[in-house]
């Protein structure tokens, strides 16, 4: 095993005074594993600690005018109000009825995932274009994890757009603005 | 049958080098980290599930606390002429020490009227000083937009690569300043940006 030899060989004294000579052998082998656990450690810590980018990407700003009709139908339109709540509908608004939730794994996750399914089988495999709007009150955690949990539901057709008068009339109504 | 006794040697190695190589090969991953910059402002970033890092070289961060604006580029060479291109746009004149004082800011925000008595301060005070923000106020074009602009070109220019944009902003940051930022940037048809995120898993 691996060891450390302090002891100097325990010699034997002769004569009739013997002192108890304890060995002082120390094994290291616990030593070299914090090491490389340390080790470990930190090269795992330096990589992650980089900071990661999100890509985000618009759509470009003049061609607003002349942007290609977008097919309520296939459009879910999430309202983000304060207190990390948000507000989704599908279509146009108030003609369905808009829900509120949060943004967890549970919620916002699985309703992108439900809606994504309905919308593409209703309309033969088109995908769903989400419409994402932040209120002033919203913070810029909400957007990144909006935009976060629609990489990961694999939504492609996205868009981040100034929100409207009437949008805010929606969230004033829930009491999330 | 007799028992042939086979002479049984000590197998125990000496572990004293091993342990020494292993402290080693520690203290030169610690100090290998790249030291942590300090911001201007304490932002926590966000956490999202990209796991596509930021390039090394030919980025510039806009980073977004407090509803101020701060903004750095990479690259001594890109930073001087980036300044010496907002010097000319807003006829101000700076030193020599100005200019290489300025590049070694790796991020900033005063009004670029306050920017020469802010290079004039010695480097330890700097981080002192309450800084304004640069101003972004959407009426036109404004401040921010001819720092990224004067970046952009500087670092075609320069490296002959495009410019990255990577905005960091702290999670509990109101959307009103980052919108305006995004709007900023869409003026000059910057449409492609990174948003710097701590990584997350997606469970």
């Amino acid at each position: 095993m691996a060891e450390l030899d302090t002891s100097g060989g325990g010699k034997h004294k002769g004569g009739k005074v013997r002192t108890k000579k304890q060995s002082t052998r120390v094994d290291l082998t616990a030593m070299v594993d914090l090491a490389f656990l340390l080790i470990t450690f930190f090269i795992l810590t330096t990589t992650l600690a980089k900071p990661k980018a999100m890509e985000l990407i618009m759509p470009d700003k003049d061609q607003d005018k002349q942007q290609l009709a977008v097919p309520a139908s296939r459009t879910m339109t999430l309202l983000l109000g304060s207190n990390n709540k948000l507000l989704w509908f599908v279509g146009e608004p108030g003609k369905a009825a808009p829900q509120i939730e949060g943004y967890g794994k549970n919620d916002l996750r699985q309703t992108l995932i439900d809606q994504n399914k309905l919308i593409t089988q209703a309309s033969g495999g088109k995908p769903m274009i989400v419409i994402v709007s932040p209120s002033d009150k919203s913070t810029y955690n909400n957007v990144v994890t909006v935009m976060d949990e629609l990489n990961i539901v694999d939504i492609e057709q996205r868009a981040i757009v100034d929100i409207t008068p009437m949008d805010l009339d929606l969230l004033k109504k829930d009491n999330i603005y | 049958m007799p028992r042939v006794k086979v002479a049984r040697k000590s197998t125990a190695i000496d572990m004293t080098a091993m342990c020494d190589v292993a402290f080693l090969l520690l203290t030169f991953f610690i100090l290998s980290a790249k030291q942590k910059t300090q911001d201007p402002v304490k932002a926590a970033i966000p956490a999202s599930t990209s796991v596509q890092v930021l390039p090394e070289h030919d980025f510039s961060t806009i980073l977004i606390g407090n509803g101020k604006v701060f903004f750095g580029v990479e690259g001594t060479d890109v930073r001087k002429q980036t300044l010496q291109t907002m010097a000319a746009k807003y006829k101000i004149s700076f030193t020599p020490d100005e200019i290489n004082a300025f590049t070694g800011v790796e991020s900033f925000g005063v009004d670029i009227s306050q920017l020469k008595a802010y290079l004039d301060l010695p480097a330890s005070q700097r981080s002192k000083v309450p800084q304004g923000g640069i101003p972004v106020d959407t009426t036109d074009t404004n401040q921010l937009y001819d720092w990224v602009h004067s970046a952009r070109v500087a670092n075609v220019f320069l490296h002959n690569k495009p410019l990255v944009i990577a905005i960091k902003g702290d999670k509990e940051e109101e959307y009103p300043t980052v919108q305006k930022v995004i709007a900023t940037l869409q003026k000059q048809k910057v449409d492609r940006f990174n948003l710097i995120t701590s990584l997350k898993s997606a469970k």
